[in-house]
């Protein structure tokens, strides 16, 4: 066991861990963070992603005791405190960029980062700065609507470059006439 | 899942590390970024009795000016790399094919020294370090060495390091004269790895190719230099047509592997093409 001192959203822990103990189930077992999630076994899907000292990471590719000393900030530490969403958050809510939600918190914690380094993307800036990130359901439209969105919001000029989700508003009619 | 348990040490400096791999075991693995290791040890493919990570050493990490040549700690991140002013400089074709390596997460983490050592044949910076003639700086308990690129590749996921030895440093030589250099990436998908990559180093002298380097990705058990085209291209005027026409030898040499993602002889024409549109952009047509 090698003894631990991080700060994980904003409090700080120490613990006993192995040294193999990979910072995600660290996350998860120890710390009870299960919002974050394991989606793979190859490093590929980025659904564990969080931020170890302001940069995104997988945490599933990462020990727990290389995050020693370190901050490390996780999908629930990334609102606000005192309430209401993460601008990126909200934003993935109202563009409706997800579907199971399987891959959100890492898509978010992953897009945050981008924007960190680029606020204001465009579409295919997104589309490479997310490419670590594997989703199953959405087809990524409305995910890179959500983080264009986002970064307008973040820049403090409305909407960016992002249009409401096409996809939603077509769907809309359909859904509510089978359900009549 | 999750690896099999090991020793973990945590030097501070190069000797520190290399005490620690000397006295770690039979199975002592240096970690740098972790970005290839974790996932193997993961999938139990490696177990080693002892990891030396690497992270706090902060002699290895940055990029610095030596006259005749950059110097890139063997610790430096992906990211770093790629935003480093130096390397902008002098050695764009290395910004540019590490901004085609994996994603931004794992170039957060991984290192180039850490991509170079592992060696793999589709990984895309050992064919940039042969084509820009690098020298790797090897330290180990007796001392220092340096090996030319040429002769660190040694074979599949196998370089010129020894047992207990540590890979410090890559001296990158500047380049007089007019160069303009291309990296060249054909993969199926986001974030996978070169099914063939071709890395070119041109350098121009009034309208002719004075001498071109090209280094070849994932077209044999280790890195490639395409000799043939090379000569080819040797004092070759720099035309469209001519940079064609020496590139239908690219495959000279080599030998692929066949896999998942493409045959051997779909490698051997890819390589062909890539090395056409690499020596014409690096020659600026
Ligand atoms: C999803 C994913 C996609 C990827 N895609 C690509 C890609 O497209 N192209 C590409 O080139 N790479 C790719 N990679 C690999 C990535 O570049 C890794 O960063 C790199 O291969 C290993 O670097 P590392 O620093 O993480 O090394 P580690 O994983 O820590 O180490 C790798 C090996 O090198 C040895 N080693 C490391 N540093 C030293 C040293 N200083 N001295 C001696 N031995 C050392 C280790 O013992 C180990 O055997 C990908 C990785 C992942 C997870
Ligand atoms: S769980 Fe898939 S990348 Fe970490
Ligand atoms: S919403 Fe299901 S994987 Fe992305």
């Amino acid at each position: 066991m090698t003894q631990i001192n991080v700060r994980v959203d904003g409090v700080t822990y120490t613990d006993d861990v192995e040294p193999r103990t990979l910072l995600v189930h660290y996350l998860r077992e120890q710390l009870g963070k299960v919002g974050t999630v394991v989606g793979c076994d190859t490093s590929n899907c980025g659904a564990c992603t969080v931020h170890l000292d302001g940069a995104a990471v997988k945490s599933c590719t990462v020990l727990a005791v290389q995050a020693d000393g370190g901050e490390v900030t996780t999908i629930e530490g990334l609102a606000p405190e005192g309430g209401g969403l993460h601008p990126m958050q909200k934003a993935f809510h109202e563009m409706h960029g997800l579907q199971c939600g399987f891959c959100t918190p890492g898509m978010i914690m992953a897009s945050v980062d981008l924007l960190k380094e680029n606020p204001d993307p465009s579409e295919t800036e997104v589309r490479e700065g997310i490419e670590g990130n594997l989703c199953r359901c959405t087809g990524y439209q409305n995910i890179v609507r959500a983080v264009q969105q986002a970064a307008g919001e973040m820049r403090g000029s409305g909407n960016g470059h992002a249009s409401p989700a096409e996809v939603d508003t077509a769907a809309a009619p359909h859904v509510a006439g089978a359900q009549q | 899942m999750i690896p099999a348990a090991f020793a973990y040490a945590r030097p501070s400096t190069v000797d520190e590390a290399l005490q620690a791999i000397a006295e770690g075991g039979d199975d002592v693995k240096i970690m740098a970024g972790g970005q290839s290791l974790i996932p193997v040890m993961r999938l139990r493919l490696a177990a080693p009795e002892t990891v030396v990570d690497l992270t706090r050493v902060a002699e290895l990490r940055g990029v610095r000016d030596d006259g005749d040549a950059i110097v890139i700690g063997a610790m430096t991140t992906h990211h770093d790399v790629m935003t480093d002013p130096l390397v902008l400089q002098h050695a764009p074709l290395i910004a540019e094919a590490t901004e085609t390596v994996a994603d931004r997460q794992v170039r957060a983490r991984g290192t180039f020294g850490g991509a170079l050592a592992h060696a793999d044949p589709a990984g895309d910076l050992p064919a940039v370090a042969l084509a820009l003639d690098a020298d790797f700086v090897i330290a180990g308990l007796g001392g220092r060495r340096t090996v030319p690129a040429s002769e660190f590749f040694v074979d599949y996921l196998t370089t010129a390091l020894e047992e207990g030895e540590l890979l410090v440093e890559i001296r990158v030589p500047k380049l007089a004269g007019e160069w303009g250099m291309r990296y060249e990436k054909f993969n199926r998908v986001a974030q996978a790895w070169s099914i063939v990559a071709v890395a070119a180093v041109v350098r121009r002298e009034d309208g002719h190719i004075a001498e071109a380097r090209i280094g070849l990705t994932n077209m044999g058990a280790t890195p490639l230099r395409a000799s043939a085209v090379e000569a080819a291209l040797a004092g070759a005027q720099a035309s469209p047509e001519t940079i064609a026409e020496a590139a239908r030898s690219a495959a000279e040499g080599t030998a692929p592997s066949s896999d998942l993602n493409a045959q051997a002889d779909y490698r051997e024409h890819l390589v062909q093409v890539l090395t056409r549109r690499a020596v014409t952009a690096a020659a600026g047509l």
